[in-house]
């Protein structure tokens, strides 16, 4: 490391400048996190920490209640993560073992554009094509098979309208599939290649190669992936705006609808009308934002330890 | 049948699924990609672009202000983002290289990258539409930097830690002073990395719709003004989506299609230009 720009005024300046702008993230998070707690602070101060259990949600009566939007947010990203996992690491096992070489780029990079889509288009094509389908066939079938099991039954409870929880976790699915599976498929090629040539000498199959070598080798930074693809379906807005309804309620159907922290913001911001109504929406923005500062935390530290424990 | 035959029939099985799996991915690609497509062509014409929207429920039209907005919004976030991504990827990875601090905020800001950008569209309005109560393109705009800065934040750190040190020491050894060898030198050689994740971060907040609801808003009317509500095609498409009229939902699928091909384009090129300069994955 020279420490020769200590001795140049203009290194000084230069220094200085890249500096601010590199802090400039800090103080993004300190800022957001300050400003969201300041602004709450009436509705923290009205409804305290029972804001988190109430289940109320009344503009007109001013009483507000966050457990119906945090229920939302946890279910659909709990459905779209039970979908979106297997096909993920599906994908990757086919990109990194199964597909022939000349395939292997086009199909990854056509994953990863699965990722580019921006996702109001996600939740425009979920409202216009997706959600006829799943009310018309998807969720009819699922409501037929289901109906003679007790308890899974209740699932399915309801008139299929295509705007309800499912179709919203199956979109969500399909958006954090790309994220989840190319870093599945990173983790996957750093298996170093002798381990593997190793217990395919003694005759390991293909597949067990995957399940006893591979995946145990690179558990780490999937399960890292798969939290951060639990961070981003927390935080995902338009793709479900669109087809969750905006219903404040507990529901145990998945073909009801439903409210996220996210989608209650979106409908709602703009429109609150009096000052403990806005502060108790950005009561729910804090909520979100801890709640998804925590969870890619977390995502971040597993990469960390992946990354350690791949370069030695 | 033996274990040898039902460890081989677990084999396929499994293989099946794994393909399977990745032909469903590839599937809703096509779906949704085609689906954009085919309903985007047939609301696509030149009107589109040259004609601002009319009163609702009345057939024509087009979306020249979104389209201006959208260009605006981009373009100022861009002026904005882009010299605070790269100065700050330049402490990173050259003042501050190896040090904890640098690791630090290499850490935050890949988190930053994921936090969701409604919130940021929150603080945005606390901080700057609701003291000078009214929505406005700069909001908009600045809203699209905060989510713009960690991404070029950490392209540029990562590009410039490629350019190997021997380099910056050949410079030393002239005798130029740091920041002339990190302008002159380093810079160069990490140009093309650095215009590639310039690329992809404008393919990133080009797309963003949550942060512009309350930010820059919304305006039916032709305007230039960056200190008044600022229309932008995001914010068009789930406002025409949502309503209630058939030659809306045409339009904001047009939308869509040129805002998709768009953002297609820029990351096409973007992973290309890797490519070929960086080879491999």
């Amino acid at each position: 490391m020279p420490l020769q720009y200590k001795k140049n005024p203009a290194d000084v300046v230069f220094l200085t400048t890249t500096a601010i702008a590199a802090f400039s993230v800090i103080i993004f998070i300190i800022g957001i996190f300050y400003i969201l707690v300041y602004e709450s602070s009436p509705a923290i101060g009205r409804f305290g920490l029972k804001f988190l259990t109430s289940t109320e949600w009344n503009p007109v009566k001013e009483s507000f209640g966050a457990l119906t939007n945090i229920y939302g947010t946890i279910l659909t990203t709990v459905l779209s993560l039970l979908i979106a996992i297997p096909v993920a690491i599906g994908i990757a096992i086919f990109v990194t073992e199964i597909s022939p070489n000349f395939l292997k780029a086009p199909i990854g990079a056509a994953i990863e554009l699965l990722a580019a889509i921006p996702s109001i288009i996600y939740g425009m094509w979920g409202l216009f094509t997706l959600s006829p389908i799943m009310s018309k066939y998807v969720e009819p079938f699922l409501k037929e098979i289901t109906a003679g099991i007790p308890f899974v039954n209740i699932l399915f409870k309801g008139t299929p309208m295509g705007i309800d929880i499912l179709t919203a976790s199956v979109i969500l699915s399909i958006m954090i599939i790309p994220f989840t599976a190319s870093i599945a498929r990173d983790s996957f090629n750093l298996t170093p290649s002798i381990v593997k040539e190793s217990a395919y000498a003694i005759g390991a199959t293909r597949w067990e190669v995957v399940k006893n070598i591979v995946i145990p080798f690179s558990k780490l930074g999937v399960f890292g992936g798969i939290v951060l693809s639990l961070g981003r379906a927390i935080g995902e807005t338009m793709a479900v705006a669109f087809v969750l309804g905006n219903n404040h309620r507990i529901t145990t159907s998945l073909l009801d609808a439903a409210a996220t922290i996210t989608v209650t913001l979106a409908n709602e911001f703009a429109e609150a009308d009096n000052d403990i109504y806005l502060s108790s929406l950005f009561y729910l923005a804090l909520v979100l934002f801890v709640m998804s500062f925590i969870t890619l935390a977390i995502a971040k530290i597993f990469l960390i330890k992946a990354e350690r424990k791949y370069s030695r | 049948m033996t274990n040898a035959q039902k460890r081989k029939v677990e084999g396929i099985i499994a293989m099946t699924l794994s393909t399977l799996a990745a032909a469903i991915g590839l599937f809703w690609l096509v779906f949704i990609l085609g689906d954009v497509l085919v309903h985007g062509m047939k609301a696509l014409n030149l009107s589109l672009f040259t004609n601002d929207p009319v009163p609702a429920g009345v057939e024509g039209g087009g979306l020249r202000n979104a389209f201006v907005g959208q260009l605006m919004i981009t373009a100022c976030a861009t002026l904005i983002g882009v010299p605070v991504g790269v100065l700050g990827g330049t402490f990173l990875a050259e003042y501050a290289r190896g040090r904890k601090i640098a690791r630090i905020i290499s850490v935050l800001s890949d988190i930053m990258v994921s936090v969701p950008s409604i919130v940021i569209g929150t603080f945005i309005y606390a901080v700057l539409v609701r003291p000078l109560g009214h929505f406005s393109g700069w909001a908009g705009a600045i809203a699209l930097s905060i989510i713009m800065i960690p991404v070029v934040m950490r392209t540029t750190e990562n590009m410039l830690t490629l350019v190997p040190w021997t380099l910056r020491e050949a410079a030393f050894a002239l005798g130029a002073p740091y920041y002339k060898v990190i302008i002159q030198v380093v810079y160069r050689g990490a140009a093309t990395g650095i215009f590639t994740g310039i690329l992809l971060s404008i393919a990133r907040v080009a797309g963003e719709t949550a942060p512009l609801l309350f930010t820059s808003f919304n305006n039916s009317f032709y305007s230039l003004n960056m200190n008044g509500p600022v229309a932008s095609l995001t914010v068009t498409i789930f406002q025409y989506a949502m309503g209630p009229y058939d030659s809306w939902h045409a339009q904001a699928w047009a939308a869509s299609f040129v805002i998709t091909l768009f953002i297609l384009m820029l990351t096409v090129i973007g992973r290309l230009i890797i490519k070929w300069r960086y080879g491999g994955r």
